[in-house]
């Protein structure tokens, strides 16, 4: 590359770029993004992998995040200790999922656990409810919510525990040709 | 004694079914997942806990509810039992059986984060204390990550790379995986060690090969032209609007390509070897550069420019031709220039420039992957984790998109719960007198709108001097497809569609064949009539006068797209605002303006044989473009109401694209290239009976003067001139076809019925478990008793 840039070296811009689908330009503007939500926490210099995480506050005010109604989901979907915080590498990862080039798979694996808000594996229906809630704030009556959901659940849980699990989430998006371009995020 | 629950009926059950696949491998493999699931529930019963039913040892074979059969039968179970037995009021053993099944805990480890992990596991424990036990985890981590590891190195690089990326571990873990995966791997090493000798030089090629391509996709991605436009619109409008624009940049990128092929090949060694100088034209005046005529007809950018010469850099020795007078002799012992021969260039760049086009519009991501896609989209569940898009960040527009969801819902259920509306006869009678009026109407006007065009081209063509009203037939052309659209919209609007993907379809529908039938008559009138006999119509020329109307037709038709955006968007929301006092912003109605597109286009296709340089007009035009509609789009127009199925709709333009507008352009300049024939005082192929002539005479003077190139001409003579040998080539591909379609076809019913098969493994469970829960009811009624 032209400019030598010192916030990571070649052997961490390799690995960056092998691991998630950025490319190492789009990195380093990732870390600029990364820096600006709190300058003195992030130090500038990433060479000997520092350990410093973000609230979950900082993130989800990210023009990108800051009105999507499942953005404290997304980001704690993401994070490891699962309330929010997110490393630098984590915060790649969240976009690299998010980007355009990610698989339908790897993007339905984090779909299924963005929106199993009670994290117990299954999209039951009080998950259901709430995702629902979210998505048409409030436009809807109870009564109706609860309606949409149960016959949701009837359509597509294939093994009938009244829950949907990962294969019969799998299973519908593969039916919905939108997901791949609705569950996308540009950074 | 425990009852021990004989499901082997089930699994042969299934064998049977299963008996006329056939040897497909996917079904195969599918099916030995199937039976391996199904074998794993067989031994299910030993791990169960099952000491709630060691109670019953007298039960009586007929109060079993369950039938030898083994098929399920509800009506074994008297009403009540059944009732009170729903999935809803399982007890809580059922559920706790339920929770350990195989088919719960297998193969999704990934899915479950590390903290979820140990909840689900110990469903009492909070995540909070999941610190304790992170070491057993771990080990069962780094099993499969070890896995992975041997996995990936199996692989090649890039194959291996694109498995890693696609895999949902955190970064970390897949930054170690790498790590421990490409850790001993040398590149010389790796070859020696692994490779027999005689695949080294084919791996060696093939590895090169995806390391450009991967270098090349890197660099065209980091282009990204418009990116912050792009967001900023996505972010307002969501993904319908910003289709738009994704499709102007796509088409920009053909364009460029197209320019770039015809600069390198065609307007570069014609332009630095210009013919002599007609002195007679050439005040420049600025109306030329909008009707393209006078200085710019004998300019690089038409067909009469090019000549019909062949350019070298040296003369053979006993040539006295004048125009290679001032060359020097070529020395046969020296390497010199191939002969450079403009019209077998003109030729071969063009048929190679719309060859390569082709194989791109076919070989895109959507125009094949998702034709699957063209299925309406009615269930619910789908559109509930589908519908919301990522990318909308403005909150009105967040807001509107929640409107917008829960009016699609509400549409849904209420066509799911109501089903058919029993709709009066005489209402019924009443919408298709409507619609049958509207379609006559749009019907009509196309083809008065056509007729018009035709009358308009033959006065004309009649009219002698032909230079006067140059500019009409363009504004005719242009005032047309600007306000006949909003005519058919207006039509749509009065039918009142049902559904309002019915309504875009419509539309689009009509707007396309009125471009198709305006293009057809101009087609006509240029190929049919012009081109035929010119010398009527006092052309010298004739290539150049057709690349001057088509010229003329994307220029008017910018200018007139430059009127409607004004007119259309930004008048109307200042009529709306400061007049009637509301504050509704128009629609950007979104079919409209890609069809404009597609119309460009296609004009532009149709005229790069007449005039070479007419995509670099294009580009002007599409760039100016895009930030016009951009500000205009931001400035004036608010987001639809109307849902937008973004990916049918894009799959729909590019077949749109491929399918009347290249597919048309490619027939018509391949007609012109065989049938028609040149004119006889200007261009590249003058003197010659059709312009595909000039590539036989090219190969044959290869042979005669450059022995290096003799097997090409032989293999040209062999290949290309033989039917035999196309007509093979030919069969061989149609055979190809087939054979994948039947595959696909195999494949689909196999899916069918593997996803029948799935249901039925369903409700056979859910009949198990209330039989079991009926039988554990009633002998623990019994029991009392006894």
């Amino acid at each position: 590359m032209g400019n030598k840039q010192t916030i990571f070296t070649d052997e961490q811009l390799d690995a960056y770029q092998d691991c998630t689908f950025f490319t190492r330009k789009e990195i380093l503007r990732l870390h600029s993004r990364y820096h600006e939500l709190a300058p003195h926490l992030v130090p500038m210099d990433y060479t000997n992998d520092p350990d410093c995480k973000l609230p979950l506050a900082l993130i989800v005010n990210m023009p990108e995040l800051n009105e999507n109604p499942f953005r404290n989901r997304i980001v704690e979907s993401f994070s490891e200790d699962g309330m929010g915080n997110l490393s630098f590498n984590e915060f790649v990862d969240m976009f690299s999922v998010l980007s355009e080039m990610a698989p339908r798979e790897l993007k339905a694996i984090y779909a299924f656990k963005i929106y199993d808000f009670n994290v117990d594996n299954y999209l039951c229906k009080e998950d259901l409810v709430k995702t629902l809630n979210r998505l048409t704030k409030e436009e809807l009556t109870p009564e109706e919510v609860v309606l949409v959901c149960e016959k949701a659940i009837e359509e597509a849980d294939l093994d009938g525990d009244n829950k949907l699990s990962y294969a019969d989430f799998e299973n519908m998006i593969t039916r919905a040709p939108d997901f791949l371009s609705t569950f996308h995020i540009r950074i | 004694m425990a009852y021990s629950v004989n499901i082997s009926q089930t699994d042969s059950d299934s064998e049977s079914d299963f008996e006329d696949m056939g040897g497909s491998k996917p079904g195969q493999g599918t099916f030995r997942f199937i039976r391996e699931s199904a074998a794993s529930t067989q031994r299910c019963p030993e791990s169960l806990q099952m000491d709630d039913f060691r109670g019953c040892t007298g039960a009586n074979r007929e109060d079993l509810p369950f039938t030898a059969s083994g098929h399920m039968r509800d009506e074994t179970l008297d009403t009540g039992q059944r009732k009170s037995l729903q999935r809803h009021h399982w007890s809580a053993a059922t559920l706790k059986v339920l929770s350990s099944m195989p088919s719960r805990t297998a193969g999704i480890n990934a899915v479950i984060p590390k903290y979820a992990r140990d909840s689900s596991q110990q469903p009492q424990t909070s995540s909070h204390d999941s610190s304790h036990h992170s070491k057993p985890i771990q080990e069962e981590t780094s099993a499969e990550e070890k896995q992975l590891v041997s996995n990936l190195r199996g692989l090649s690089v890039s194959e291996a790379m694109r498995k890693l990326r696609a895999t949902p571990l955190s970064l970390a873990d897949k930054m170690r995986v790498r790590r421990l995966a490409f850790r001993d791997v040398d590149e010389s090493s790796f070859i020696s060690r692994n490779i027999p000798c005689y695949r080294r030089l084919g791996v060696y090629i093939s590895r090169t090969w995806s390391h450009c391509l991967f270098i090349c996709l890197s660099v065209l991605t980091s282009l990204q032209l418009w990116h912050s436009p792009m967001k900023i619109l996505s972010g307002r409008f969501g993904t319908g609007v910003l289709s738009y624009f994704l499709f102007l940049r796509t088409l920009l990128l053909f364009n460029l390509f197209l320019f770039t092929i015809n600069g390198l090949f065609l307007v570069f060694p014609q332009a630095v070897n210009p013919p002599p100088h007609d002195p007679h034209s050439n005040n420049f005046t600025g109306l030329e550069l909008l009707t393209g005529t006078g200085y710019l007809s004998q300019s690089v950018m038409f067909y009469g420019f090019y000549t019909n010469t062949t350019l070298t850099t040296c003369r053979a020795a006993n040539s006295n031709a004048t125009n290679t007078a001032d060359l020097p002799i070529c020395d046969p012992h020296q390497p010199h220039m191939v002969p450079y021969s403009i019209p077998a260039a003109y030729l071969f760049t063009i048929a190679i420039a719309f060859f390569i086009i082709c194989i791109i519009l076919v070989m895109s991501k959507s125009f094949g992957r998702s034709f699957q896609v063209l299925k309406s989209n009615r269930d619910l569940a789908g559109n509930i984790f589908c519908i919301w898009d990522f990318k909308v960040s403005k909150n009105t527009s967040v807001r509107l998109q929640s409107e917008k969801i829960s009016t699609q819902l509400k549409e849904l259920m209420s066509e799911l719960t109501s089903g058919e509306d029993a709709k009066s006869y005489t209402l019924r009678l009443c919408r298709l007198m409507v619609h049958v009026l509207a379609w006559v109407t749009c019907l009509i006007s196309i083809v008065l709108s056509a007729m018009a065009v035709h009358y308009l081209s033959e006065a004309c063509i009649t009219q002698s001097p032909f230079k006067d009203t140059e500019l009409v037939l363009p504004a005719v052309v242009s005032a047309i497809n600007l306000l006949l659209p909003g005519l058919f919209n207006l039509c749509t609007w009065v039918e009142n569609y049902d559904s309002p993907s019915v309504c875009v379809y419509v539309s689009i529908f009509r707007n396309l064949m009125l471009k198709v039938s305006i293009i057809g008559v101009l087609c006509f009138r240029w190929l049919g009539r012009i081109a035929v006999e010119p010398v009527n119509h006092g052309l010298q020329c004739w290539e150049n006068c057709v690349g001057q109307e088509l010229y003329r037709l994307l220029l008017m038709d910018f200018v007139f797209t430059v009127l409607y955006t004004f007119l259309g968007e930004f008048l109307w929301r200042l009529f709306f605002k400061q007049v009637l006092k509301r504050n509704r912003k128009p629609v950007f109605d979104i079919a409209r303006n890609v069809l404009e597109l597609i119309y460009g286009q296609t004009l532009t296709w149709l005229g790069v044989l007449f005039a070479p340089l007419l995509p670099a007009v294009q580009i002007l035009k599409l760039f100016a473009l895009f930030y016009m509609k951009k500000s205009s789009v931001l400035l004036n127009c608010q987001a639809s109401r109307q849902p937008w199925r973004a990916s049918q709709m894009t799959t729909l333009f590019v077949f749109l694209l491929f399918f009347p507008s290249y597919l048309g352009a490619a027939v018509s300049v391949i007609y012109t290239i065989w049938t028609i024939k040149p004119s006889t005082e200007c261009g590249p192929f003058r003197n010659l009976t059709t312009m595909f002539h000039s590539g036989k005479l090219w190969v044959q003077q290869l042979e005669s003067s450059n022995t290096l190139l003799f097997w090409l001409s032989k293999a040209y003579d062999f290949l290309v001139e033989n039917p035999l040998f196309l007509f093979l080539v030919n069969g061989f591909f149609l055979i190809v076809i087939y054979v994948h379609s039947q595959v696909v076809d195999g494949q689909r019913r196999i899916v069918s019925q593997l996803q029948k098969q799935i249901e039925n493994e369903g409700k056979d469970k859910k009949f198990l478990i209330t039989n079991l829960q009926a039988l554990y009811e009633r002998s623990s009624l019994v029991s009392p008793n006894r």
